[in-house]
């Protein structure tokens, strides 16, 4: 294993010093429990967005947390959710009296932590809403798995429904704004190489040097076929077309469009896959009315992509336009 | 043959150091179908779960498992820190306030704990978790109770047949947790989470039934 860290069971620790020693303007960090809130928290009347997962995913969530975006971010050991007490804690903390909501990606860890902290916030009068992000078109969602992993679309709704709270809005409201991103937004991962969880000192799974991995999820998790690596065109075609066919998207909409990188890919290959992607949509009629594009919710150093689509109405392009002011998304401020 | 405070603490540091001694082996188990971390997370809670141990005052039973359960619940995160976090709050609960308990106590015990896992979880037997080990370990439990069984050879019937429950978690495919995003590449990979839960049934037989 090759990493800037000192000692792996440090490594979630120091990374939010860094972090609080960056950004005092944006966010306070608190310790034991461990978690980010912005720096003006609680916002008094405004609805508070909580968020949070195992870290690794960097800047998601904590890069996340400022104005127009999220409250509080609970950063969980890499690749482990965070627990109760973390989100028990930065609920009350971000609690303007408007309500919280917690926006979870649906995998089981993070879903049942969530629910913990929710029954314990709720038993003392705090008003949760919960919202479930799983918008991943690799997974099948039926009875017998877990349901579809939360990824690339949790972005878009941190920004979209942050921006919603922004405007005061109320509980109910934003949380089905952020309900309607869900619905909307479909990704799809694909990886080039394999990541290394620092505790665990090797990577997590191996994959050959001609190899690719279409349909990983966010934590290495083994995806949907292993195949020999193709041409990016090759590769766009395949996933836009996992992402478009699902929804369906069709001719004549809206979307955002969200190319992402896992960490370990450079932005020339970025640009490269988002042209691919320009010109798989508007093969079909689909027009990108905004377009997001660089490395927002990682995998470690993971080399790939993902791409996601959200089908925008005009009030999700208002919010999505407002302004942004976090360490990670910035803009309009 | 009875169980008291002194045994649930050996019990509680056996199986800290069971996990410290098989983190790795979890951890391998959980990178063919999960997240790689299962064995990081329980040794993390445990360790933490044992420094808690000098701290708690002698006594109630119930008092040191609730201890336990709320410091997993709080320290392991992933699915492993409700699902054992519950388990050891529900073997709390049911033994609330004894400073002793008897077979029939660890029957109400291990029912209660199984329960709290599947409310928790949502797990049915053969979605390939827990509760595969869990179950059986239950289930064989009280069903040596009713042939007559003594205290220490019904916990010993059900770490065996939690050892056969986890084992026969290897052909099946996941219909819980991470591994049911793999679908049949789950098939033949024993399960993390029920390999955990074997080694807990097992060191409370090796602890209290031990020669």
């Amino acid at each position: 294993m090759k990493k800037l860290i000192n000692d792996p069971q440090n490594v979630v620790r120091e990374e939010l010093q860094g972090i609080e020693l960056a950004h005092p303007d944006l966010v306070r960090v608190s310790y034991d429990p461990s978690f980010i809130v912005r720096a003006d928290a609680p916002v008094q009347g405004k609805v508070a967005l909580v968020s949070g997962g195992g870290s690794g995913h960097e800047p998601m969530h904590g890069g996340f947390v400022g104005l127009g975006m999220l409250d509080a971010a609970c950063p969980g050991e890499v690749f482990t959710s965070p627990t109760p007490d973390q989100m028990d804690a930065a609920t009350k903390a971000v609690n303007g009296g408007a309500g919280v909501i917690h926006l979870v990606k649906n995998y089981t860890g993070d879903v049942m932590n969530f629910e913990m902290a929710a029954e314990l916030c709720r038993s003392e009068g705090v008003e949760v809403e919960s919202v479930l992000v799983d918008d991943d078109v690799a997974v099948q969602d039926s009875l017998y798995t877990a349901g579809r992993r939360g990824v690339g679309t949790t972005v878009l709704m941190e920004k979209i429904g942050g921006a919603a709270a922004e405007e005061r809005r109320p509980l109910k409201e934003v949380a089905d704004v952020c309900r309607e991103v869900n619905a909307n937004g479909r990704s799809m991962g694909m990886a080039l190489t394999s990541c290394t969880v620092p505790a665990a000192g090797k990577p997590t799974f191996d994959i050959g040097e001609e190899e690719m991995e279409i349909g990983i999820g966010i934590h290495g998790e083994p995806g949907w076929e292993r195949m020999p690596l193709k041409p990016a065109s090759e590769i766009v075609e395949m996933m836009a077309t996992a992402v478009a066919d699902d929804l369906p998207f069709k001719q004549g909409d809206n979307v955002i469009a969200f190319v992402n990188g896992m960490g370990g890919t450079p932005l020339i290959e970025l640009y490269v896959v988002f042209n691919e992607l320009a010109r798989f949509l508007d093969g079909r009629g689909i027009t990108i009315a905004r377009n997001l594009i660089g490395s927002y919710i990682t995998s470690l150093e993971m080399a790939g992509c993902s791409i996601t689509l959200l089908k925008a109405s005009d009030d999700l392009l208002r919010l999505w336009d407002a302004p942004v002011k976090t360490a990670g998304l910035r803009w309009g401020v | 043959m009875s169980v008291g405070y002194e045994d649930v603490d050996r019990l509680i540091r056996s199986y800290a150091a069971v996990i410290a001694d098989q983190k790795d082996y979890l951890t391998q188990l959980d990178s063919a179908i999960g997240d790689a971390d299962h064995g990081i997370n329980m040794n993390r809670g445990m360790q933490a779960a044992l420094a808690k141990l000098d701290g708690q005052a002698p006594g109630d039973v119930g008092a040191l498992f609730k201890a336990v359960g709320m410091t997993l619940v709080s320290t392991v995160g992933g699915a492993g820190g409700p699902l054992y976090g519950t388990l050891f709050l529900q073997l709390g609960m049911a033994t609330a306030g004894k400073e002793v308990i008897e077979s029939a106590d660890w029957a109400a015990a291990l029912s209660a704990a199984v329960a709290g896992v599947q409310a928790r979880g949502k797990a049915e037997p053969e979605d390939k978790t827990m509760v595969d080990a869990l179950i059986p370990a239950r289930d064989a439990y009280e069903a040596a109770l009713g042939d007559g069984a003594t205290f220490a050879d019904a916990l010993r019937r059900s770490a065996a047949a939690a050892e056969e429950g986890m084992k026969a978690t290897i052909p099946l495919v996941a219909r819980k947790g991470r591994a049911s995003y793999l679908g049949e590449r789950s098939a033949g990979h024993q399960d993390p989470g029920a390999t955990s839960s074997w080694l807990l049934v097992k060191t409370v037989a090796d602890t209290w039934a031990g020669d």
